[in-house]
């Protein structure tokens, strides 16, 4: 008879998700399996609508990112348009950016995964979560919140609302400047933003120490790995060339043009999951694997450019081999400086007079029947494509979502945890909470990935090697 | 030939109007509200919409207040639980009928059928949603017609014929499968007759016809029935 065992508190994934852990005869583990089961359909739903209605519609995707997805969105539009964005629109769009990706990766580190390495993967269940953390760490919630609440300020400041600000960011630019009090509301927040994060950075690198294990086998193995750098190789997030570096730091591909993303990315299709998988198509299907992300993006990178996340990138760099991490547990580290790094950027932008002009849209008619926009999600590359007829009707939509492109490498994660925990047919709520932490690491946002829909779970099952159901674990 | 005064109850307050007034033009001088929605100041009442719904003693039947006279001595509920449910279920139709999506219409916080709908309490809608593809006319240089958005209020159709003279708007079918066209159903890019006033998107009160790269509180009348009966210089 199947076992059911039902944990709560609901675990903290962006999603809706299963595992299932395949095993040979002897019970050792063979494979194990992110499966995703919904499916939303945004490609299709949005054939038949005015390309100026996307940016709306595909950022409703997703509530933690939609900035991320606006941007991609406008910037196919302003392909489509065929018009060049006016510069002091690019620098607001960024600064909303950096609003995104401090609020994202503030949520990720401090209130989905911080309990796991503070309070212990093993730990209570039912403390093991936001609310145990603020009752055994307050001062770091607090930094979590204060920090989540900066980020969502730089966007609500900017399109009026902290999520969904669609009507801002605009095809050919954004529709308003920033004034000149919320400029300096924001300046007067971010020294404390900045403190906030050097100190949690401190301290997480003191914890370090003891994460040896962690850090080890939680999805530590050689892959390529892939992100938007900056025409001088710099740390970017909204515009550059695509550079794909190998396992030992070498750069394979560089600058190359992230619209023509389909000559080098294939996605492939598993029949057990409605995630495809897009790997380098030089190298084929699965070697071609990569990752993306905050770890991948501080791997590629040659410099930030920032003061204080350049020495920080230095010293994460130090901890791998040729510059380059492969421990998926350190993509935790990587936000923390992006966070640090997209603090110091917004600053810049900030105090660049440039902001303040009302020259922030460019106008036109559609003259273009194709539209190809990329930026860097706080979860990795994230591509919009869009074909539309002459009277800028979407005719045909192709996203390539930042989660999808870690999907090969999620499932080597998962897999290596299983083999190094998994000794027999039961499963354990210890085991479980591995598999989610690994799982956690990627920050996956499974939602936009698939464009599920539901409350979030993770469902993990235990088959034998013919394929029955041996044990299983759903929270 | 004088026209008589007369003397009628509108929700037990007694009121003074004119022989040829309707219920909804009395209402409104004495500032009782009743909803509408395809009701325009200006152009001829349809009573399509159905909003306007009134009870009157005496008659089991319901009647429109946009389309109906009032007389002597009539008395007129406008707010009893049984219109307001029917108000409410009239909305609903309305949202199920075609594809509504208020997050990203262009009409969003500008729409009156949306401001309908938050005023009658409409929290979710009880009937299946048909999820209408109805294809998209963008061929005009600055107007879009989207059919998923009409609510075949016909104020575009009325304003075209009555107010602009053109009558370049018109229905198509029957029922739920009405659909507004231009000319014989044409693109609207190849009209010769549309003037491009763009008088129909200042009173569409949904999105269903708006002005190309904005948002309709950028473009719709805020005086509406001042610019339809030509009091306002355009």
């Amino acid at each position: 008879m199947n076992d059911e065992i039902v944990i709560n508190p609901v675990t903290r994934i962006e999603g809706h998700a299963k595992v299932t852990i395949l095993l040979w005869e002897d019970g050792s583990v063979k494979e194990a399996r992110l499966q995703v089961t919904d499916f939303r359909g945004f490609e299709k739903f949005c054939e038949g609508r005015p390309f100026y209605e996307m940016p709306s519609i595909t950022s409703r995707s997703c509530g933690i990112c939609p900035v991320s997805h606006l941007l991609a969105s406008v910037k196919a539009c302003d392909e489509i348009l065929a018009v060049s964005v006016p510069s002091p629109a690019i620098l607001l769009r960024r600064l909303m950016h950096m609003g995104q990706l401090i609020q994202s990766h503030a949520l990720s580190f401090f209130h989905l995964s911080s309990p796991d390495f503070l309070l212990g993967i093993d730990s209570d269940p039912s403390k093991r979560n936001i609310f145990g953390l603020m009752e055994s760490h307050p001062y770091l919630v607090r930094r979590g919140i204060r920090l989540r609440k900066f980020g969502q300020e730089i966007i609500e400041y900017l399109g009026g609302k902290r999520i969904h600000s669609s009507d801002w960011v605009v095809p050919g630019g954004v529709k308003t400047a920033i004034s000149k009090e919320r400029v300096n509301k924001l300046l007067s927040n971010l020294p404390e933003a900045l403190e906030m994060t050097l100190k949690t950075i401190s301290m997480f690198k003191d914890n370090l120490k003891g994460l040896e294990e962690e850090i080890e086998n939680f999805g530590n193995f050689p892959t390529h790995y892939m992100g938007l750098v900056a025409p001088n190789g710099g740390l970017e997030h909204y515009d550059g060339g695509i550079r794909i570096v190998d396992p030992e730091g070498k750069i394979v591909a560089d600058q190359l043009d992230p619209r023509k993303y389909f000559e080098y990315i294939e996605e492939a299709v598993e029949p057990w999951t409605y995630m495809k998988f897009p790997y380098y198509k030089p190298l084929g299907y699965p070697d071609g694997a990569y990752r993306v992300g905050p770890l991948a993006r501080l791997n590629i990178a040659s410099h930030c450019g920032t003061p204080l996340a350049e020495e920080e990138l230095r010293e994460f760099k130090q901890s791998g081999r040729n510059g380059v991490v492969h421990s998926t547990f350190l993509y935790h580290y990587a936000r923390l400086v992006e966070i640090l790094f997209c603090l110091e950027r917004a600053k810049e932008i900030l105090e660049d007079e440039e902001i303040y002009s009302d020259n922030v849209q460019a106008k036109a008619s559609p003259n273009r029947n194709e539209g190809i926009g990329v930026a860097e999600a706080p979860r990795g590359t994230l591509i919009h494509h869009y074909k539309v007829n002459k009277e800028g009707i979407i005719t045909w939509v192709n996203m390539i979502i930042a989660t999808e492109n870690n999907n090969v490498a999620c499932n080597m994660a998962i897999t290596q945890v299983a083999k190094k925990y998994i000794h027999g047919k039961r499963l354990s709520e210890g085991l479980l909470n591995k598999v989610e932490a690994v799982i956690r690491a990627f920050d996956p946002c499974l939602s936009c990935a698939t464009h599920a829909s539901g409350s979030m779970a993770l469902d993990v099952q235990l088959l034998d090697s013919e394929g029955n159901l041996i044990d299983r674990v759903t929270c | 030939m004088s026209v008589r005064t007369i003397k009628l109850k509108i929700d037990g307050k007694e009121v003074t109007a004119q022989e040829a007034d309707t219920i909804l033009e009395v209402a409104r001088e004495n500032e009782i509200f009743i909803p509408t929605l395809c009701y325009l100041e200006g152009l001829t009442s349809l009573g399509g919409c159905r909003l306007c719904l009134v009870e009157v003693k005496g008659s089991p039947k319901l009647f429109p207040a946009c389309s109906t006279a009032v007389s002597n001595r009539m008395e007129v509920i406008t707010n009893s639980d049984s219109l307001m449910e029917y108000r409410r279920m009239i909305v609903e139709l309305l949202l199920s009928e075609r594809t509504h999506i208020c997050a990203v219409c262009v009409a969003n916080d500008s729409c009156e059928l949306q401001e309908m709908a938050t005023e009658l309490g409409t929290d979710h809608v009880r009937f299946n949603r048909k999820w209408t593809n109805h294809k998209i006319d963008s061929s005009h240089e600055n107007l879009v017609l989207d059919p998923n958005r009409c609510i075949l209020c016909t104020r575009c159709i009325r304003v075209c014929d009555e107010v602009e003279g053109v009558h370049t708007l018109d229905l198509k079918m029957r029922g739920k499968d009405s659909q507004v066209i231009i000319d014989l159903d044409e693109p609207w890019g190849a009209s010769n007759s549309c003037t491009s006033c763009m008088k129909c998107a200042a009173v569409c009160p949904v999105g269903a016809i708006y002005i190309k790269g904005k948002a309709l509180s950028e473009t719709k009348d805020k005086e509406l029935p001042e610019f339809v009966l030509g009091r306002r210089c355009r």
